[in-house]
């Protein structure tokens, strides 16, 4: 056979650099930084189960299917569970045992102090149970806590103190978090002078130097404004400005939920083609452009608001056009380096060479269907980018559908697929259901593209996101493409497809976790094909991570300088609006005209 | 630096479609002259914006020219005043200024299917302008959160026949 490959890893078996009994699976090599991994999927895997259950309940409730789970008013809190627990906690947790594992890996050492390592990952949990906590207490009247406030938060609508204590939490073990990856890469760098940052570990310190940046906006919003107000210490705040730091956040958030699957499709993809990655330098450059163009395009989800001057939205909106960049050089590479893969394992002809790749290996089909997926998501996104174009989908569900694609597959599938491949090396033991592994990347990809573009559609007709009931007495809605109930149909039985994906996927980790080691070979090698182009072709200047955050503030001092000035200018809590407790909702009812 | 050739011609690519993209969005604020919510509309009382100076009593207004008129349009949990109990009207071959202000939390001002779409926030007067053609009647929904009622609060946008527009009722 010319093309003889390791079925299992999908890596033709002449490129592995260590033969197969001497390949040792990551646990064996870093105990502690493995364990911190294993904990942070753990949560970020149970967190995924919950919100995709509650996922059903929306997808069922909104489209008028079933309506028997929930009352109307309990959407809320179903929304601010699903929002909060998938793009806040599942998302976020995957990436800190991601990146401990890629910093690791790539410096070749354990974290410096696990003791250290287990304070941010237990600030972290407390944080996320504290807000759970607040959630889900709006479901059983006799708690006090009530915090269906959306996992956007916006004041004066008020939650329980307890919702953002825990949020603040949550936050500083993140930065701790990222303390740990630069305390361990300093360490490297006094050991190895003059040697290239290894790649992986660049794209951790640059999310990170991001995330840092960014988290500021959110941090001001909550200890300084929504904190005291909740506690009764402040009796009104601005909500513009709130917004505003509130967005400040909210854009390169998205960036942080997309950095683990470009990490993965950068570091881990090529190899699983079958091939190994093209470009270090461009990779590179590519996580530099992030982390100084992601925190000044807020604005741009604010195209609606009053009280902000179009031209601040007008750079918000040139400057999100030039982040599309990136990803655009992502696609490149990632879709290089399958062909690339795809050749080397005996592919040929124009399109031909697809048929090549392992699509029965669920760690490979996985990122390549998340990519895929991700294209199309890409278009929708220059639609909401556009600032005028905006108008016709502002808070429609065109952006639900959008963001399911991004988040919601770009990064929730790849991130499963990653697990799929590396949950068997932080513990050691064989990836179990292995059939249902193979299945449940096509059964979330075929639940996605009915639902997703069943919401698109949906937004353009004016249906509202985050709404209980979108069906009025008044009026009904005019489909320009298609049927309305055709497309709640395709919405129910997209959401109820991807729920199945997502218990799928549960149902593997839980039985790899429960089952013994040395139960059969691992499926899977740790081992990285070095890229076609290596660091030594990257400049230098790449790996000056002062330079780059020194850009990054002054390119936010620039978008945001001055309209965060002139709101605060009038007085930090004026115009003053008085908080509007969630749950205290009868009397406003009451009040209803006619 | 070594960057392969196809990957150049791509980031050529690429970055063309960016100035592209800014280039039409450009084109259509400048030229088309699609007018954007803005600050322009200035600041109004959080809870009471009637009692600021340039937000009126919620209603329809005759505006300065013949075929001009302002919609001031209170959103509160869970209603927009006027729009939910009585339908906003006005009449057919006009421009319409809405004008709109929320008197409690977030709400949203969304004619449905149509793209005036913007945000109420407390404290802050949103201004949108469109011109109405045909009668017909419009569904306005209130598109971001609100509380617990959020899903019951739509109204409607009747567009009238100019014979049947009775100025007298509808405007004050
Ligand atoms: C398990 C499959 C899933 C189903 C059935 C599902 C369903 C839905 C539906 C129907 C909505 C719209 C609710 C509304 O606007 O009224 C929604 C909102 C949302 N979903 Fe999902 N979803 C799933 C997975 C995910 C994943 C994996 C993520 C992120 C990682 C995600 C993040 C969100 C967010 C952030 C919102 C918006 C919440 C808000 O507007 O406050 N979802 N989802
Ligand atoms: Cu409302
Ligand atoms: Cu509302």
């Amino acid at each position: 056979m010319a093309h003889a490959h390791d079925e299992r890893t999908g890596e033709p078996t002449e490129r592995s650099e260590l033969p197969t009994d001497e390949r040792l699976a990551f646990v064996d090599e870093y105990p502690s930084a493995a364990r911190i991994t294993r904990l942070c999927f753990g949560v970020s895997f149970g967190a995924l189960l919950v919100g995709a259950l509650l996922g059903i309940v929306q997808a069922l409730h909104r489209t008028n299917v079933f309506r028997g789970v929930i009352e109307s008013s309990d959407y809320y809190s179903v929304l601010t569970g699903h929002g909060v627990l998938l793009a806040l906690f599942f998302t976020i947790f995957f990436l800190s045992g991601a990146f401990t594992w890629g910093t690791t890996r790539s410096l070749g050492r354990d974290l410096p102090n696990p003791r250290f390592s287990m304070a941010w990952f237990g600030l972290q949990l407390g944080g996320a149970v504290a807000v759970a906590t607040a959630i889900f207490g709006g479901f059983v009247g006799e708690i006090p806590f009530e915090a269906d406030v959306l996992y956007t938060f916006y004041a004066p609508l008020q939650a329980h103190p307890l919702f953002y204590a825990g949020l603040a939490a949550w936050l500083v073990g993140t930065w701790l978090a990222g303390a740990d990856w630069i305390r361990s890469y300093l360490r490297w760098r006094s050991d190895n002078p003059g040697e290239r940052v290894p790649l992986q570990t660049f794209m951790v310190l640059t999310t990170m130097l991001m995330w840092y940046v960014s988290t500021v906006g959110v941090a001001v919003e909550v200890l300084v404004f929504l904190l005291p107000l909740s506690l009764g210490l402040i009796d009104a705040v601005d909500p513009l400005l709130t917004r505003t730091l509130f967005w400040y956040f909210g854009h390169p958030v998205v960036y942080f939920w997309l950095m683990p699957a470009y990490f993965a499709w950068y570091t881990i993809l090529p190899k699983l083609a079958g091939g190994r990655l093209f470009s270090d330098p461009l990779a590179r450059v590519v996580f530099v452009l992030f982390l100084i163009l992601s925190t000044p395009v807020g604005f741009h989800h604010q195209y609606a608001d009053p009280g902000i001057a179009e031209g601040f939205k007008f750079v918000a909106m040139t400057n999100t056009m030039f982040l599309l960049l990136p990803s655009f050089l992502t696609a490149f590479t990632v879709v290089a380096s399958m062909e690339y893969g795809a050749r080397r394992r005996g592919g040929n002809g124009y399109f031909g060479w697809m048929k090549a790749l392992p699509w029965a290996n669920p760690a490979f089909a996985g990122m390549a269907l998340a990519g895929l997926m991700f294209a199309a998501g890409g278009f929708s996104g220059i639609v909401n980018a556009g600032m005028n174009i905006n108008s016709l989908v502002h808070n429609t569900l065109w952006v639900p559908g959008h963001f399911h694609l991004t988040v919601g597959t770009a990064s929730a599938l790849t991130m499963m697929a990653v697990s799929y491949w590396l949950y068997p090396q932080v513990t050691g033991k064989r990836l179990q259901l292995y059939g249902l592994a193979q299945v449940q990347p096509y059964v979330w990809f075929i639940g996605m593209a009915l639902m997703s573009n069943a919401m698109h559609r949906a937004g353009l007709a004016g249906v509202p996101r985050r709404t209980a009931e979108p069906q009025y007495d008044q009026f009904t809605f005019e489909a320009a493409l298609g049927s309305i109930p055709e497309m709640r149909l395709q919405i129910a039985v997209g959401g109820t497809l991807l729920t199945l994906g997502a218990v799928l996927f549960a149902a593997v980790m839980l039985a790899t976790w429960f089952a013994d080691r040395g139960r059969g070979r691992l499926r899977v090698d740790s081992h990285l094909p070095e890229p076609v182009s290596g660091p030594e072709d990257a400049p230098r200047v790449l790996d000056n991570f002062k330079l780059w955050t020194a850009v990054a503030v002054v390119l936010v001092a620039i978008a945001y300088g001055f309209p965060v000035f002139s709101m605060v200018a009038d007085g930090p809590f004026d115009p003053a609006a008085p908080p509007v407790p969630v749950g205290v909702v009868d009397a406003a009812i009451g009040l209803l005209p006619g | 630096m070594h960057v392969h050739r196809f990957e150049r011609v791509w980031l050529v690519a690429a970055l063309g479609m960016i100035v592209l993209f800014v280039g039409t969005v450009t084109y259509g604020a400048v030229v088309a002259g699609y007018g954007m919510v803005d600050a322009e509309g200035g600041q109004v009382d959080t809870t009471d914006p009637a009692a600021s100076e340039d937000f009126r009593e919620p209603g329809v207004y005759e505006g300065s020219e013949p075929g001009h008129y302002d919609v001031y349009v209170e959103t509160r949990r869970f209603a927009f005043v006027p729009g939910t109990a009585d339908p906003i009207r006005v009449p057919a071959n006009s421009t319409v200024t809405f004008h709109v202000a929320s008197v409690d939390v977030l709400h949203g001002f969304e004619v449905a299917g149509t793209n005036i779409n913007t945000m109420a926030i407390p404290g802050q007067k949103a201004v949108v302008t469109a011109e109405f053609d045909e009668p017909r009647e419009y569904g306005l929904v209130c598109n971001e959160y609100c509380g617990e009622g959020h899903h019951d609060m739509a109204g409607t946008l009747e567009v009238v026949p100019e014979p049947e527009f009775d100025a007298s009722t509808e405007v004050q």
